[in-house]
């Protein structure tokens, strides 16, 4: 057989569902944030500071049902229409504000408060249903005759209704720290201020979720706490005390990059803990990935693509971020 | 009472979401390509309306691109959450297609686009030139991959049934399906015309409210030279697309022209207006011209084409569809071309920017491409019916297994924010075309995109901005 391509393509969607929860995380992280500024050229800043880069992270979320079409059509199929209604929500939400961007800036003085609104209702939404979609996805997909067999609404229930407000969390804080990266003066203060008490709850909810994941999944359960696991998968929480520490630690004084990579470590490892937890399932509970695999020509054919592009991609990326960087100041923009 | 089946709402959704869509896109790939003309020609001549021009038009593009952005998105995930078992069936030819979309094009676009809007000064100007050149390959890259994919789903090569699944055996031959190269070229083609019926009527407004500077003329000109151009080989193009969908779909031509039966030893008519009735299988109040759609599809007086009643009626397409909006289609083409010659007839004598009955018919034609753009494509889709993967999977096996309740919350729900969002969008487009290319604009700012509009000096500056709305050409 030799090499696995379901297995490489399994992890590069990890990698690209990844890049996609940094990315567009800390710019849906701005939008959750907009409520607690209100001052328009505050907002105007905030807004400035992705408005060159949300569509290229956004881009990773297409990517990542892209290439599960492509690999494992089965996920595709079945657990797309099995998180329907929150699909759907998510979707309308990135509607709302993906054109807030555009439609903010163009728009009359008068009417602008309506897109502010777009734009904040748009980033909480989609970000609780992406949360909502993991929660339900964690929680199992039932699977009969290669077809999801719930009802449309089994992911109004507690677990992911509270991962959906664990991921709204998350995105906040992955946005205060980006501005605490990208701004100065009060508004960079004020983002200092906020991040604090973000952290604690976000703890909060990575401890929750690490208690009842394995209390209701047995399977889960088994995984971390059976030895010689626990071991191997200890460093797992001890990272994300010591970068919690650092990051509290580098709120003080004239905080720069540091909070930022922090949470981005915290971050990683949160969804490193949940690759270890469901591998090698792809519809949890009981389909692994080399049951979904599509035909061995489709995965090749799109490895070869994926493999030779995808570092130009991360090499013009970095390009874009490199020529916007720097703080953003107000009414400078970047223009 | 309307009572449709979840079979129906998935198929509502489909095509009210792509609809909207693919007006998007058509803009984007005709005005990417228009503003690498217009960048490169004020790096060659270094006139300044040539500058100002991409000023205006690219925060036109931005809008626009935003929109086509989002909407696209709802597609990407809709196979999925819609169409399961299209995807579990011929997600093994579809999804790679649609992954080297993401990766050739969708990133290439993204990945320069933040320069493009926003990096004028930012980068060198042959930098930003190669980011709009960017932009503007993405979109045609982008084209390329989703057409292959539509074109392998209307006539499928390069593949084996295994397993009651698609197996791709030769990607060549699925990349290079039958209808592929003339879908291809008439949608570009399609692009691009629609988007000089925009440009044209734009500029035509423009000079019917008296407004009247170089820069506009250019625009004008730049406008005619391109439907002069492209619209009458749009119509040759179309033309051996309709040939090519002869040889593989002909059930899908007989539909399009309204054939019933033929009738032994007699030439096939064309019908220039009817009412087909499925049911009874034949047309009402048929108007036609003997002989000539034989001649125009076997090129010979008495030559015969499959007729509907050769098929099944269970694999016939619902006629009416198919032929009205195919005629609405060819005949927005004929009128595009009519229009391209008087164009070029007002020019001697510069009369072409005076004439009123010229500039209104140039104002009223001016939505007729996307107009022409969305007939060609209910005329490809349905005809296809009831097919999705044409004679491989029908339509309605292909649906996934949701209830009516459901797909009505979110057909709903995408009605509702689809036109509240995107009409409002459009009625953004069409004030920033009111306000018109202003002369030497480039000299000050620049460029297009959030933040510009009322950020380039201090917050308060957005004060000024209604006024600027009230004197268009303020200088
Ligand atoms: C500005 C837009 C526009 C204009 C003026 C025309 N078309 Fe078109 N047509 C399209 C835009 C389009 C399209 C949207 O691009 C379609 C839909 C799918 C496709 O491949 O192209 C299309 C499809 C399409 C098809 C269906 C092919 C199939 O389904 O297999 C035929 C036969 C033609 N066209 C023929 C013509 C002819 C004879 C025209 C004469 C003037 C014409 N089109 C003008
Ligand atoms: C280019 C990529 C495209 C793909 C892969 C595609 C795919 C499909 C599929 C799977 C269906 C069957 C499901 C259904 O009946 O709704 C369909 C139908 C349809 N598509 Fe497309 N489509 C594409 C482009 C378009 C475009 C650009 C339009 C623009 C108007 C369009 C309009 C329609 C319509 C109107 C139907 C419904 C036909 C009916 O239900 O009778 N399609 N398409
Ligand atoms: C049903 C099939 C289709 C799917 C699944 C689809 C998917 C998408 C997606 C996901 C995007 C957003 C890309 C981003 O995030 O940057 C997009 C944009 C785009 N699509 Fe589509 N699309 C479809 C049909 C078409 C067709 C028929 C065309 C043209 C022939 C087209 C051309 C484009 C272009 C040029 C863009 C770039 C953004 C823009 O133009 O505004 N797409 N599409």
């Amino acid at each position: 057989m030799g090499i696995d391509l379901s297995v490489i393509w399994m992890v590069l969607i990890f990698f690209g569902v990844m890049m996609y929860v940094v990315m567009d995380g800390f710019d849906l992280g701005i939008g959750i944030l907009f409520p607690f500024v209100p001052a328009e050229h505050d907002r105007d800043v905030m807004m400035n500071t992705v408005a060159p880069v949300w569509d290229g992270n956004e881009t990773w979320l297409v990517l990542g049902g892209a290439a599960l079409m492509a690999a494992f059509p089965l996920v595709y199929s079945v657990v797309l229409s099995a998180l329907y209604l929150p699909l759907v929500f998510m979707l309308l939400g990135l509607i709302l504000r993906g054109v807030a961007f555009e439609f903010r800036f163009k728009s009359h003085d008068h009417e602008r408060h309506l897109w502010d609104k777009a734009f904040i209702l748009g980033s909480l939404s989609a970000s609780f249903f992406q949360g909502v979609a993991l929660g339900a996805y964690i929680q199992g997909i039932p699977v009969v005759d290669r077809a999801f067999a719930g009802g449309p609404f089994d992911w109004v229930a507690p677990f992911p209704l509270f991962t959906g407000l664990g991921v709204v969390v998350a995105y906040a804080l992955l946005g205060s720290t980006w501005l605490i990266l990208k701004t100065e003066g009060s508004l960079q203060a004020a983002m200092i201020r906020v991040t604090r008490p973000l952290l604690w709850v976000l703890l909060g909810f990575i401890v929750a979720v690490s208690v009842w994941t394995p209390l209701s999944q047995e399977s889960i359960a088994r995984r971390w706490f059976t030895l010689p696991n626990t071991i191997f998968f200890s460093p797992v929480p001890l990272l994300v005390a010591f970068f919690s520490l650092r990051l509290w630690r580098s709120l003080q004084g004239e905080p720069h990059a540091a909070p930022f990579l922090y949470v981005l470590g915290l971050v990683f490892l949160g969804y490193t803990g949940l690759g270890i937890s469901l591998w090698p399932m792809v519809i949890p509970p009981d389909v692994t990935l080399w049951d979904a695999a599509a035909p061995l020509q489709s995965q090749g054919f799109a490895l070869v693509g994926a493999l030779g592009i995808i570092p130009f991609i991360l090499m013009y990326t970095a390009w874009s971020y490199y020529v916007f960087r720097g703080k953003v100041r107000a009414g400078e923009g970047y223009h | 009472m309307l009572d449709l089946s979840a079979l129906d709402l998935a198929r509502i959704q489909f095509a009210f979401t792509i609809s909207f869509h693919i007006i998007f896109p058509a803009i984007t790939i005709g005005m990417a390509a228009y503003l690498v003309v217009l960048e490169g020609l004020w790096l060659y001549t270094r006139q300044t309306l040539y500058r100002d021009l991409y000023h205006f038009w690219v925060k036109i593009f931005a809008l626009n691109f935003g929109m086509g952005v989002v909407s696209g998105l709802v597609m990407a995930y809709q196979f999925g959450t819609n169409w399961s078992f299209f995807s579990d069936f011929a997600g093994g030819v579809t999804g790679p297609l649609l992954t080297y979309e993401v990766l050739t094009a969708f990133f290439l676009e993204a990945g320069f686009l933040g320069v493009m809007l926003f990096g004028w000064n930012r980068v060198a100007p042959g930098l930003h030139f190669v980011s709009t050149v960017m932009v503007a390959l993405g979109t045609l890259i982008s084209m390329t991959w989703i057409l292959a994919s539509n074109s392998w789903m209307q006539t499928p090569t390069g593949f084996e049934i295994v397993d009651g699944r698609v197996v791709p055996v030769d990607w060549l031959a699925v990349i290079f399906s039958p209808s592929f190269p003339y879908r291809l070229v008439h949608m570009a083609i399609a692009a691009f015309l629609s988007n000089a019926l925009f440009v044209g009527a734009s500029a035509a407004w423009l000079l019917l409210r008296g407004r009247d500077n170089p820069a506009i003329r250019t625009m004008f000109s730049m406008a005619l030279w391109m439907l002069l151009i492209v619209a009458p080989l749009q119509a040759v193009v179309g033309d051996f697309h309709g040939l090519n969908t002869l040889e593989h779909q002909p059930v899908k031509v007989a539909a399009m022209e309204g054939h019933w039966e033929n009738h032994p030893g007699e030439g096939v008519p064309m019908v220039l207006f009817a009412l087909p009735d499925q049911e009874a299988e034949t047309n009402r109040f048929a108007v036609t011209i003997p002989h000539l759609a034989s001649l125009i599809l076997t090129h010979s007086w008495d030559g015969q084409i499959p007729s509907l009643k050769d098929f099944p009626a269970e694999d016939r397409p619902p006629v009416a569809v198919v032929l009205w909006s195919f005629r609405i289609m060819v005949g927005l083409g004929v009128l595009m071309s009519l229009l391209g010659f008087w164009g070029l007839w007002l020019r001697r004598g510069g009369e072409v920017y005076r004439s009123p009955n010229f500039l209104r018919a140039m104002l009223w034609m001016g939505p007729t491409g996307l107009v022409a753009l969305l007939a060609g494509w209910v005329t490809t889709e349905v005809g296809r019916q009831p097919w999705a993967v044409y004679g491989l999977q029908r339509t309605a096996e292909g649906v996934s297994g949701h209830g009516v309740q459901p797909l009505t919350i979110s057909l709903a729900l995408f009605v509702l924010v689809y036109f509240a969002v995107f009409s409002v969008g459009i009625a953004y487009m069409l004030r920033l075309v009111a306000r018109g290319p202003v002369m030497h604009e480039g000299d000050t700012a620049v460029s297009g995109g959030p933040g510009h509009e009322r950020q380039q000096m201090r917050p308060i500056s957005a004060a000024t901005d209604d006024e600027a709305d009230a004197a268009p050409t303020r200088s």
